[in-house]
This record gives C-alpha cells, sequence and structure tokens, in this order.
C-alpha cells in the first residue's frame, strides 16, 4: 500500500484531539420534559412571567408536533431516533467566587484550559483572574462589559438580558425564529438553558471583537443555547463563537437558536467555529447539532453575514439564513463543513430577498473524508418585490478517500424576472498527482493534505477575524491530521 | 562516488513492465540527456527517480549519493536533494506560490536540521529568483499553478528549482508547450543552476531544447533499456535520422554506459 493511499486512509482514523471531559459540581434537573421542568427552568433563572408564558407556549406547541411526529426527516441524515424523556434539560455549574490567582482555580478546569492550548493571560482572563469569573452559567461582569458599557453596547448572557433588559428581550425575541418555527427551534424555545445577548444602540461601532468571552462560557450554555443579537439603526458588530466539547459516550443532543436583527445601515458579522466532540472512529458517540440561525435585514442598506468553519459533531443540521426585507440589504454566507469518519453533516443557507434591490453571496466549501456524508442544502428565493435582486452562489466538494460522499441541494424560487442569479459549483477529489506533486518538493502527506484543503477553504477563511482565521486553519488541520511518515 | 548510480533498474505499473533493466551513471557537475521515443519509458524514469508510488520496482537498484533512494519516500527524496520539475505541473488552488515555494523550503530546511525561514527572510531570496526567469511579482500571490499557461507552469517548475538547490534536477519534458522566447528562458534558467555540486538529467523528446542546454552526455531510451550513448552530436544524429535507425540499428547491441 502506498503512503498516500496510507494518508487517506490515516484521515479516516482521527481520534477527537481535543476530547476530554471536565468534572465540576453541576446543579442538574431530573431527566425528562414536562410543564413542571419548563416552571423549574423558569424558576431557576428567576424569569418574569413574559418569558414563562412564552416557554410554555413554546412546550405545548412542540409536545403537539411531537405527537404528530413533526421532527423533520428530510435531511440527508441518519441517525437512532431521539428519547427526548431521557435528556435532563438543566443543568449548571455552582457559582465560583471572584479569584485571586489560577493557583485557586479549580486544577480540573485548568487542565482544560492546557489542553485546549489557551495562553495564560488569555486563561487568567477566562478564568476570571483579572476579570471575574466565566465558566459558571449565572454570568457576570467583566472588564470586557465596563469597556462595552462606555459605549452603550449591551452584551450579557442571555438570563441576564431577562432580568435587566426585558423589554428588549420581549420586543425581538422569536421575532425572526418564532417558537413555532420548526421542532428543534421550538424545542429551544421552551427549555433554551442561556446564550448571549447583544443589543448595539443607534450609530454606534462595537468597540471590539465579541469573542474569546464566550469561547469556554459556550461549553456550558452548550446544549439548550439562545442568542440573540440586536443592531440597531447605524450600528455594526462582530461576534464569534467557537467550542469544543467534552467526550460523552451517549449521543448528545443539542438544539441552539440564534437570532439576528439588522435596523437601517447596520451590519452584524457573525462567525462560528463549532467543534462539537464528533464521535469516535467508528461513529460511536458524538454531538447532534440541530441549530437554527436566521438573520433578519429589516432596515435599508442592512447587511448579515455568516461564516461558520463547521468540524465537529457526528450530525450538524443548520442552515444561517437571511430574510433581505430592507432594501438595498446584504445577506453573505460562508461555510466550511467537513465530515470525516462518520459524520454526517446536512447544511446551507436560505436567502430570502424580500427587499427591491438586494444582494446575497453564498460560498460553500464541503470536505468529506473517511466515510462522512457532507450534504449543502440551500435556498435562494426572490420575492415578487425583489425587484433587481442578485444571487451568486458557490459550492465546492472536496473528497478525500473513496468512502465519503457529497451532495448537493441546491433550491432556487425566482418570482421576480429581473433577479440576476449565478450558481457554480464543483466536486474535485483530492489526487494522486496533487500528493506526490506537494510531495516532491519535501512535504509530508499529511502536511499535502492539509495544504490542499486549507487552499480549498481559503475563500472562506479570509471571512473570518485574523485570529480565529489561524485557529480555523489549525482546527482543520487537527482534524484532518494523519500519522503518515 | 558518483552522484547517481542506477543498476539493472526495473519497473512496472499495472502489471507492465516500462522499464527493462536501465542502467545510467551519473556524477555532480554532469548535465545528461535522456532522449527516446514515446513510450520508451522516459517519463516513467524520471518519476521513479522521484519516488513515484503509482510505479513497482522490480528488479535493480538505484543509489543516490550511496544510499538506497529506492526505499525513500517521495518526500525523503526531496528532502535528501532529488528534484523532479513536471511535465504537467500540478494546480494547488488557494495556495499562494510564495507560501507554497516557503513550505517547501522549509521542510527542506527541517530536514537537515535547519531553522525556518520567515517570509521577510525568504521573500527577497525568491524575487532574485524570478528576476532570473524574467518573472512577474504578481506571480508570488497567484495560487500554485492555477491558470497558468503552458508557459508559465514550466517556469515556475524552473524558479521552484532554482529556490530548492536541488543536488540532482530531473526536467521532466520542459520544453514541451514552449514558444521558442520562453524555452531561452528556461534554458537561461537551467544553465544559471549548472554547478559542480550539481548533476542535471533532461528528459526529452526534441533535440530542440539540447542546443540550448547543451548536455555532457546523451542517452538513448527505447523500449525501456538505453541502448545508445554518445556526446551532445548523439542528438543532432537522432534528430536527422529519427529514432527508427537508432532502434533497428541498437537490436542487440549492449546498453552503454
Amino acid at each position: 500500500m502506498s503512503s498516500n493511499t496510507d494518508a487517506i486512509r490515516e484521515l479516516a482514523q482521527q481520534e477527537y484531539k481535543w476530547g476530554f471531559v471536565t468534572n465540576v459540581d453541576e446543579d442538574r434537573a431530573p431527566k425528562g420534559l414536562n410543564e413542571d421542568i419548563i416552571r423549574l427552568i423558569s424558576a431557576k433563572k428567576n424569569e418574569p412571567e413574559f418569558m414563562l408564558e412564552w416557554r410554555l407556549k413554546a412546550y405545548r406547541h412542540w409536545e403537539a408536533l411531537q405527537k404528530s411526529d413533526a421532527e423533520p426527516k428530510w435531511a440527508n441524515i441518519h441517525y437512532t431516533p431521539i428519547d427526548y424523556q431521557a435528556i435532563s434539560y438543566y443543568s449548571a455549574p455552582k457559582k465560583k467566587p471572584a479569584l485571586k490567582s489560577l493557583d485557586e482555580l479549580d486544577p480540573e478546569i485548568l487542565r482544560t484550559y492546557e489542553k485546549l492550548g489557551i495562553p495564560l493571560a488569555e486563561q487568567k482572563m477566562l478564568a476570571g483572574v483579572a476579570v471575574d469569573a466565566v465558566f459558571d452559567s449565572v454570568s457576570v461582569a467583566t472588564t470586557f462589559k465596563e469597556k462595552l458599557a462606555e459605549a452603550g453596547v449591551i452584551f450579557c448572557s442571555f438570563s441576564e438580558a431577562v432580568q435587566n433588559h426585558p423589554d428588549l428581550v420581549k420586543k425581538y425575541l422569536g421575532t425572526v425564529v418564532p417558537y413555532t418555527d420548526n421542532f428543534f427551534a421550538t424545542l429551544n424555545s421552551a427549555v433554551f438553558s442561556d446564550g448571549s445577548f447583544v443589543y448595539v444602540p443607534k450609530g454606534v461601532r462595537c468597540p471590539m471583537e465579541l469573542s474569546t468571552y464566550f469561547r469556554i462560557n459556550a461549553s456550558e450554555t452548550g446544549q439548550f443555547e439562545r442568542t440573540l443579537i440586536v443592531a440597531d439603526e447605524g450600528a455594526s458588530v462582530s461576534y464569534l463563537e467557537g467550542c469544543t466539547a467534552p467526550i460523552r459516550d451517549e449521543n448528545q443532543l443539542h438544539a441552539a437558536v440564534v437570532e439576528l436583527i439588522a435596523l437601517d445601515d447596520a451590519q452584524i458579522k457573525y462567525s462560528t467555529v463549532q467543534n462539537w466532540y464528533p464521535g469516535d472512529k467508528n461513529g460511536k458517540g458524538g454531538i447532534y447539532n440541530f441549530v437554527t440561525k436566521r438573520g433578519a435585514c429589516r432596515g435599508k442598506n442592512s447587511k448579515i453575514s455568516w461564516t461558520q468553519v463547521e468540524t465537529g459533531s457526528a450530525i450538524t443540521w443548520k442552515y444561517p439564513s437571511c430574510i433581505l426585507q430592507g432594501e438595498n440589504s446584504v445577506g453573505e454566507f460562508y461555510s466550511v463543513a467537513l465530515a470525516n469518519n462518520y459524520q454526517q453533516a446536512d447544511t446551507g443557507t436560505k436567502m430570502i430577498h424580500i427587499g427591491k434591490n438586494t444582494r446575497s453571496t453564498i460560498v460553500s466549501k464541503g470536505i468529506s473524508a473517511g466515510h462522512g456524508q457532507n450534504t449543502y442544502r440551500g435556498m435562494v428565493a426572490i420575492m415578487k418585490g425583489a425587484t433587481g435582486a442578485r444571487n451568486y452562489t458557490q459550492c465546492d466538494s472536496l473528497l478525500i478517500g473513496d468512502k465519503c460522499g457529497a451532495h448537493t441541494f441546491p433550491y432556487i424560487e425566482v418570482k421576480n424576472s429581473t433577479a440576476r442569479m449565478e450558481h457554480e459549483a464543483s466536486t474535485s477529489k483530492i489526487g494522486e498527482d496533487q500528493l506526490f506533486y506537494l510531495r516532491q518538493r519535501g512535504l509530508k502527506a499529511e502536511d499535502a493534505v492539509s495544504m490542499i484543503v486549507n487552499g480549498f477553504c481559503k475563500r472562506v477563511f479570509r471571512e473570518l477575524p485574523m485570529e480565529f482565521a489561524v485557529e480555523a486553519q489549525k482546527l482543520l488541520s487537527v482534524s484532518l491530521e494523519g500519522s503518515v511518515g | 562516488m558518483s552522484l547517481l548510480e542506477i543498476k539493472n533498474l526495473h519497473a512496472t505499473v499495472d502489471g507492465h513492465e516500462i522499464l527493462k533493466g536501465v542502467n545510467l551513471t551519473l556524477n555532480a557537475g554532469e548535465v545528461h540527456s535522456i532522449m527516446g521515443p514515446n513510450g520508451s519509458g522516459k517519463s516513467t524514469l524520471a518519476q521513479v527517480l522521484a519516488r513515484r508510488e503509482t510505479y513497482e520496482i522490480t528488479g535493480g537498484e538505484v543509489l543516490f549519493n550511496g544510499t538506497d533512494l529506492l526505499a525513500m519516500k517521495p518526500e525523503e527524496a526531496a528532502c535528501e536533494g532529488v528534484f523532479l520539475a513536471f511535465q504537467y505541473p500540478v494546480e494547488i488552488p488557494g495556495i499562494s506560490n510564495a507560501y507554497f515555494l516557503r513550505s517547501a523550503v522549509n521542510a527542506i530546511r527541517k530536514h537537515r536540521g535547519e531553522d525556518e525561514m520567515d517570509a521577510m527572510d525568504f521573500l527577497p531570496k525568491l524575487r532574485e529568483k524570478m528576476k532570473l526567469l524574467d518573472m512577474d511579482e504578481k506571480f508570488l500571490n497567484r495560487s500554485v499553478n492555477e491558470a497558468f499557461s503552458g508557459g508559465e507552469k514550466k517556469r515556475n517548475e524552473i524558479l521552484q528549482m532554482a529556490v530548492l538547490e536541488p543536488k540532482l534536477a530531473i526536467l521532466d519534458e520542459t520544453d514541451s508547450g514552449l514558444d521558442i522566447d520562453a524555452l531561452k528562458i528556461v534554458a537561461q534558467g537551467v544553465n544559471a543552476m549548472r554547478s559542480p555540486e550539481r548533476a542535471i538529467l533532461v528528459v526529452t523528446h526534441y533535440q530542440r531544447l539540447l542546443n540550448y542546454i547543451v548536455p555532457d552526455r546523451v542517452h538513448v531510451l527505447v523500449d525501456g533499456r538505453i541502448v545508445r550513448s554518445g556526446g551532445p552530436e548523439l542528438a543532432l544524429q537522432l534528430e536527422d535520422q529519427g529514432y527508427a535507425t537508432i532502434e533497428s540499428g541498437a537490436r542487440g547491441a549492449s546498453p552503454a554506459a
């Protein structure tokens, strides 16, 4: 067997490098889902009446959906049915007091940081040594927040927003993804644990990337995360989320909801690096990631841009979308999705053009390796009133080895004859000739594979904020690394 | 000790024997040319020496600097100083020439236990070599071989050779697809690489290139064997008379060293 073939084969046998479990004391609800659990979650969070009512409406709707077997079945993914009564719907790490130095931190958490390769300075920040602790879900004031507060930006956990900014939450929650939207979004609406809330007031450019703050926080709000970002007129914000997850044997359901709202002349950039545990090389375990992400360009000249690098999860079901209501509004979707071993990804976007002269760009890069199955599913809809709408779609698939699959389902609906649509698609395979060429120049087989894959993804990586792009490239290389040579 | 010693080399691809006992010795400082008709095994020989794994070695041995070349992986041979200028250079979309070349240089430096070069040190060196080959600055940021013309691809191969400074450079049909101006520039680039420490093996179908890169020795490969060897005049004779006469005249003749 040649080592080129070996390199390809090794790709399918990667262990999850960043898999580990952090044992910290948790505050956990009993398994199962019923109205009492909903009330418990709401009470734990000391929520106002309107939140409880909303959760209950969502729960009742979800119950009906479940009875009518409305869990979506159309995606190109296969998994054993989820037992929703076997899940615990609330857990929160215990509150930690503020720390004076890293020595006081739970050594488990310290080790977690080390495994992630987080620099010491950043560890301190994350651990709340210089600022407050971040690891607990019942979150905190930080120096970040003070700086943001000066600019008038509200950036806090969703729970805090419910307490401190109930009017904003009430005004925008569920207006992009209503609780009736789909099975998983409905479930999330009923049981969501926490997440982020961002409000950028009129004319304010958020002074920093809203990033590392939630890098660790994400693992705790991970299961049923709820994020709401509002950019008021003329405001702009860049939000980054990234995560790694502990190895667990049983499959874990994750069902997050993200809503973005951009008013007149506002811009939101939302970047994701997703690295939940993908299961082992035989397809055992791994996260089921059913995510509903949607942005509304409500105002004229508004812009929402999604960039995602999806390397984790056993199952990815995710379609970050844009509703382009405002005139001249712009929607973008840049995606790298990797399906290795027995991972399945069904991901893409929807661009709904409603306003005049709305524009959208879709660039999707799917990588399949091992027995991975990667599906791009995208919809571009041009509504009657969307005169002068334009869409450009580029959808490329890269195959590594001969046991994986790439699938593409583009849907195009045009109801206005002035629309201009472009769709490009390609499927390619990492060839023996490419590998030989790079190896003949001195690169090891695995470095050659990594270089080819990174080149393939370049168009997407350059949309990421700089430090995130580096992290994403590293992650991709780690996810594909073989042990050749 | 010779830089390259090929002894009775046999190689097959998909069960077909292509090389049927090649013998060839190349010393540092020499330029040799392998000529031969289509399908005679020229490219196979070039790729076997660069350790492409689609070929199976069924007999013989190859010593490079006295060590067993056939035991090396392609990247090991490359790091030891074997360079192949490809007949059909491969496209690597999304990876810039500059980045690619620096990665290659650093892979080789690492192999030698040297420090890696950063972009600040590397770029001036690269620019200098590019000037030699009359290549535009834009080249640096273009993806490797993507949307290159045939001539640009070949020039890029020679640039890589110039930057990597191999001990043994094998040029596989580097002249094919080149117009006369490009051919001259490429030849000039190759000639600039001639040195007492380096051997160059020029694989070509036509004599044309050898007007510009004058070899010390010319070998004629027919049906997987070297059937004749001589000085540069042999190439002219071939151009004149074609391979057919040599082939028939060579039957039964003992292979030349």
